[in-house]
């Protein structure tokens, strides 16, 4: 088994109880990276037992469906296990696409970090 | 930055990674062509959208199977044909999204996209080959 450290992806801040996560790189959310990046969510959510996730997509220039999907699976996961998740700080172009696939109505999605804090 | 038109084809193999790739090469062209920051978005999404439909849907992933490429950029507007080894498919048979019914489905997004996203695309002969292009807005935002 490899001992290579694996490359971090997210970066996460305790604000009381909410984990609040950002995204390491720039053009991350592809085909490629999101696998990658689901499995550290979703290990927030079943192994690190977190209920309130605020994900700030400051960071972040580009996203594909492929990033929808997961979240859209990690939005279904955090209801099952009674928990929210709320987006923050999309850019303009990827709000379109939330826009287009009518995605905004379903998932919890505010302006900025403070405004996603004060949303749980 | 000059204006430098250019035209490419190549074959790429059944492998995700080669899409980013693809993608940085587009995006040069397309700054050197003065295409704006929406224009930018727009084109690399609808890009990699088409090529990761010719790779895993298309070609199955596998590795056998190549998805032929071509695409064109000049100060007026991008284009570009991809074609897979698979057996095609019909876009009419793709369910909509953003319906009621689907909306919490995982994928089946990228169509949708790949169609709001371009100005013009179309899937040639059984569904194998996807041909679209945009024209470069000439007054982007700032």
């Amino acid at each position: 088994m490899s001992d290579t450290p694996r490359r971090q992806r997210i970066t996460v801040e305790d604000i009381g109880d909410i984990a609040v996560v950002q995204f390491v790189d720039k053009k991350i959310l592809d085909e490629q990276n999101i696998a990658m990046i689901g499995d550290d969510l979703f290990r927030l959510v079943d192994e690190l037992g977190r209920r309130k996730l605020l994900l700030n997509f400051s960071n972040v220039e580009f996203m594909s469906s492929a990033a929808l999907g997961k979240l859209i699976r990690l939005h279904q996961r955090m209801t099952q296990v009674g928990g929210k998740l709320v987006m923050c700080a999309i850019a303009k172009d990827i709000m379109t696409v939330f826009v287009l696939t009518k995605l905004d109505k379903m998932l919890k999605i505010v302006k900025d970090e403070q405004t996603g804090l004060n949303s749980f | 930055m000059s204006e430098r038109h250019v035209t490419r084809d190549f074959t790429l193999l059944s492998d995700l990674s080669e899409v980013h790739r693809v993608q940085a090469e587009i995006e040069e062209a397309l700054q050197s062509n003065r295409f704006g920051d929406s224009d930018v978005f727009a084109i690399k999404l609808a890009v990699e959208e088409a090529l990761v439909n010719a790779i895993k849907h298309g070609n199955q992933m596998e590795p056998d199977k190549t998805v032929r490429v071509g695409y064109s950029v000049t100060d007026e507007q991008f284009s570009i044909r991809i074609e897979d080894e698979g057996l095609g498919f019909s876009p009419a048979e793709v369910p909509d999204p953003t319906a009621e019914e689907n909306i919490e489905r995982p994928c089946g997004r990228g169509l949708l996209i790949i169609r709001n996203f371009m100005t013009s695309v179309d899937y040639v002969g059984r569904g194998n080959v996807v041909v679209m292009f945009k024209i470069r807005d000439p007054e982007p935002a700032e």
